[in-house]
């Protein structure tokens, strides 16, 4: 017994040894965002059914955890593809390249609608950017009219907007770390902040302080940070029906008997709003690939043509049973291109 | 006498001084006993709750609602000589569409088939594949509905609500009900769960993937981390000096056992990925990881279970003439044996729950293949856990249900595996 613990145990660290010198990889490795996440999965499953080749491994580790692990190197060690909720920054590019990866192709997938919704239970909400602004924001334009900042004193939406109901301010939403936090400060907040002209003009004249006062979050309490996952805001919003969640389209569309999304400056969160643009609170959602990899791993050039298929991302395909709002066609046409042909990306484009 | 009445005198008052207080030390004792017993039953209710709310929420799981087709094995569709070309798709949706003959329009028959799994077609496939004798025959199969389906079927959807606020609509309701009129919609065992790997259809999902994950993974663990940390023990126990030295590896090793299991996952990545290079997300450096959790409780496990080996064992092998390695070998290790290994089972369910290691080292990911090694990408039960209660799905939410019924249960029996060995081969002196 204790010769055949030895022996196994001799084994498994020949193995393991053996292993450092990296052997070559079957399968595609994709990282990256929690949105695209759902989309890409999906994807993945069916290319692994309908393919020979093997279902791709897929990481949620956020975009910029993603961006993080896809431009350290070339190599099977590091990943072919990965997912993003936003598009990759300059500096991201800089570094991927300082690490021999000069070739990214980016590929667009389609929009993901933030929502903002409460429990049915609670009346429907009628929200301006304006209005969230005021309700969310650490600092807000003094109530007096004078262009200066005072710490929020809002504690009911109807002290912010006298249409809307007397009930406390009391918004669960993600934590900094989310790529939903990032899109929604950027096209919420920032947004909101906009409409007061002192703030406004910060933003040619002092960025920085524009960014401070808009992307800055109350901490007092009216704003809780209901961590990354989605599905515990929606039992949250059904327990509390004062309070409101911010969270992807695709969990209020599993969910519409429970909550309803509040329309933002007048316009419902409905598939058809998002798809058209007129709902002002969505964001692009795409992928990255490593042309250098195309040819060492097997199957991402077929994992890009599923990925593109009209019967996966088409206004009828299978993503938009998951919730993905789908791109134009002219679009569509556009990223098909580029994937199929792999174009990469030209850095100066950003 | 007077000094004897006097005695007497104090002798009483000291009984009746112990009878006074005696009401109150009893009350006391009961008020003590009490507070035991509540902190008992408080912890048993809070058991209780957690088992109730979770196998409320995740019996359901082990049913899947399965739809019944009468499949016509069309020969000129399916051609035995190169099955992996024939349209298997198309023969499932003509089947469905068959047994509602009234729906011609093109918008309603995607709806009609929405109600149908995309599991559908591998089950077809399958059963084709295995049977080709039946080509040209009508089979009946029952491949399993989508999961709004399921969910309907099992209540968690309200028919009554209006249209709008539910994910099927009345159409597909009428034709559901249909359905259950003929009896070709019912609710069967389960098997997918136990055999499959992930998938994004909740009725396709299974834990079988994580399962052999965590299987690999605790093998790794256990292959590395037993031998290692029972040699160690045996070695600061009996062989060691006590000095400085030693004592400063004691305060160490107890100092890790106490290190939050994240760290590990960050010295992972540093070791085992980016420095040697091994495959990510593999059971392999899982296993490692973990190991490296394990071996403190081993080595903490395996001392106390040493030092209880009394003494006189020891001189009287040394005292008949035996070495240090034939006392240690022949008459310590196998007496102090059942403690240590009831420590390597705790460890080992410890290491069983983790998740927060392996999210470094790439083990939180979306794996639909069952992982056939040690080096193929795998994920553990955990964190399919972890990952079901992320999805937007609804039905995934019974699925994490009953992943921890699972969870639980392997828990359970590691466990009492503990309690057993220690009962049964327990020495006492």
């Amino acid at each position: 017994m204790k010769k055949v613990l030895l022996n196994v145990w001799v084994l498994v660290f020949i193995m393991g040894v053996g292993y450092v010198h990296a052997k070559s990889r079957d399968y595609i490795s994709i990282v990256g965002s929690s949105t695209v996440y759902p989309f890409a999965t999906v994807v993945a499953e069916t290319f692994g059914k309908t393919t020979k080749f093997k279902t791709p491994k897929i990481e949620s580790t956020g975009s910029g955890g993603g961006h993080k692990l896809f431009g350290s190197g070339v190599g099977v060690q590091y990943p072919d593809i990965t997912n993003s909720s936003r598009r990759i920054k300059k500096s991201e590019v800089e570094k991927a390249a300082a690490n021999g990866i000069n070739e990214i192709v980016e590929v667009k997938i389609g929009y993901d609608g933030i929502v903002i919704a409460n429990s049915k239970k609670a009346a429907l909400m009628d929200l301006s950017v304006k209005d969230l602004f005021l309700a969310l924001a650490a600092s807000v334009p003094n109530p007096d009219g004078t262009p200066t900042v005072v710490p929020n004193p809002y504690k009911t939406w109807k002290s912010i907007n006298a249409k809307l109901p007397e009930i406390a301010v009391e918004v669960l939403g993600p934590p900094p770390t989310s790529g939903t936090r990032d899109a929604f400060v950027e096209l919420v907040m920032d947004e909101g902040g906009k409409k007061f002209d002192f703030i406004n003009a910060m933003e040619k004249t002092d960025k920085k302080q524009f960014k401070t006062i808009c992307r800055t979050i109350r901490e007092d309490g009216a704003y809780i940070e209901a961590g990354e996952n989605d599905n515990l805001i929606v039992q949250k919003l059904e327990a509390n029906p004062n309070a409101l969640g911010i969270f992807g389209f695709s969990f209020l569309d599993q969910n519409i008997d429970k909550i309803q999304g509040s329309s933002i400056d007048g316009v419902q969160p409905v598939f058809e709003a998002i798809a058209n643009g007129s709902y002002p609170v969505s964001r692009p959602l795409l992928f990255y690939v490593k042309k250098a990899h195309v040819d060492q791993i097997p199957g991402i050039r077929e994992f890009l043509k599923e990925f593109t298929s009209e019967k996966a991302w088409g206004s009828e395909g299978y993503l938009t049973d998951k919730g993905l709002i789908p791109m134009s066609a002219d679009e569509r046409k556009k990223y098909y291109d580029i994937a199929n042909n792999l174009i990469p990306l030209n850095p100066s484009d950003l | 006498m007077n000094n004897h009445t006097n005695n007497d005198n104090v002798t009483v008052r000291t009984i009746d001084l112990v009878q006074k207080g005696l009401a109150r030390r009893y009350k006391s004792e009961k008020r003590f006993k009490m507070i035991g017993l509540c902190a008992i039953i408080f912890s048993l209710l809070c058991l209780a709750g957690l088992f109730v709310s979770i196998s409320g929420s995740g019996y359901t799981a082990f049913l899947q609602t399965k739809i019944e087709l009468d499949v016509f094995l069309d020969p000129s569709v399916l051609n035995p000589n190169n099955l992996s070309g024939a349209d298997f798709h198309g023969l499932v949706k003509r089947s469905f569409y068959n047994m509602f003959p009234e729906v011609k329009d093109r918008r309603e028959k995607k709806k009609l088939f929405s109600l149908l799994s995309s599991g559908a077609t591998y089950d077809l496939t399958d059963f084709v594949k295995a049977n080709p004798g039946k080509i040209g025959e009508t089979i009946l199969l029952w491949v399993p509905a989508d999961d709004d389906v399921d969910m309907l079927i099992k209540g968690h959807m309200n028919r009554d609500l209006p249209e709008s606020e539910r994910r099927l609509d009345d159409v597909q309701v009428s034709w559901i009900t249909r359905l259950e009129k003929q009896a070709k919609i019912e609710k069967k065992f389960n098997t997918t769960f136990f055999t499959a790997g992930d998938s994004r259809e909740p009725e396709l999902a299974g834990i079988w993937g994580a399962t052999c994950g965590s299987f690999y993974t605790l093998f790794i663990t256990l292959v590395l981390s037993f031998p290692i940390g029972v040699a160690a023990a045996v070695y600061l126990e009996e062989f060691a000096r006590k000095n400085r030295f030693t004592d400063v590896i004691e305060v160490n090793i107890n100092n890790l056992a106490a290190v939050p299991s994240i760290v590990f996952g960050l010295l992972g990545l540093a070791v085992f990925l980016n420095f040697l290079g091994l495959p990510r997300s593999s059971s392999l450096v899982g296993g490692l990881v973990l190991s490296l959790m394990t071996l403190p409780t081993i080595i903490i496990a395996g001392r106390a279970a040493l030092k209880s080996v009394p003494p006189s064992i020891r001189e009287a092998a040394l005292g008949v003439g035996a070495s240090k390695t034939q006392m240690v070998a022949h008459h310590v290790l196998p007496l102090a044996m059942p403690g240590i290994l009831t420590g390597t089972i705790i460890g080992m369910a410890r290491a069983l729950g983790e998740t927060a290691p392996l999210l470094m080292i790439g083990m939180v990911a979306f794996i639909v293949d069952i992982p056939a090694g040690f080096t193929d990408p795998s994920t553990v039960l955990p964190v399919q856990i972890f990952l079901w209660a992320d999805s937007p799905e609804r039905a995934f939410m019974e699925k994490t249900s009953a992943a921890i019924m699972v969870l639980l249960l392997f828990l359970v029996v590691m466990n009492s595996a503990a309690v057993f060995l220690r009962k049964k081969y327990e020495q006492r002196w």
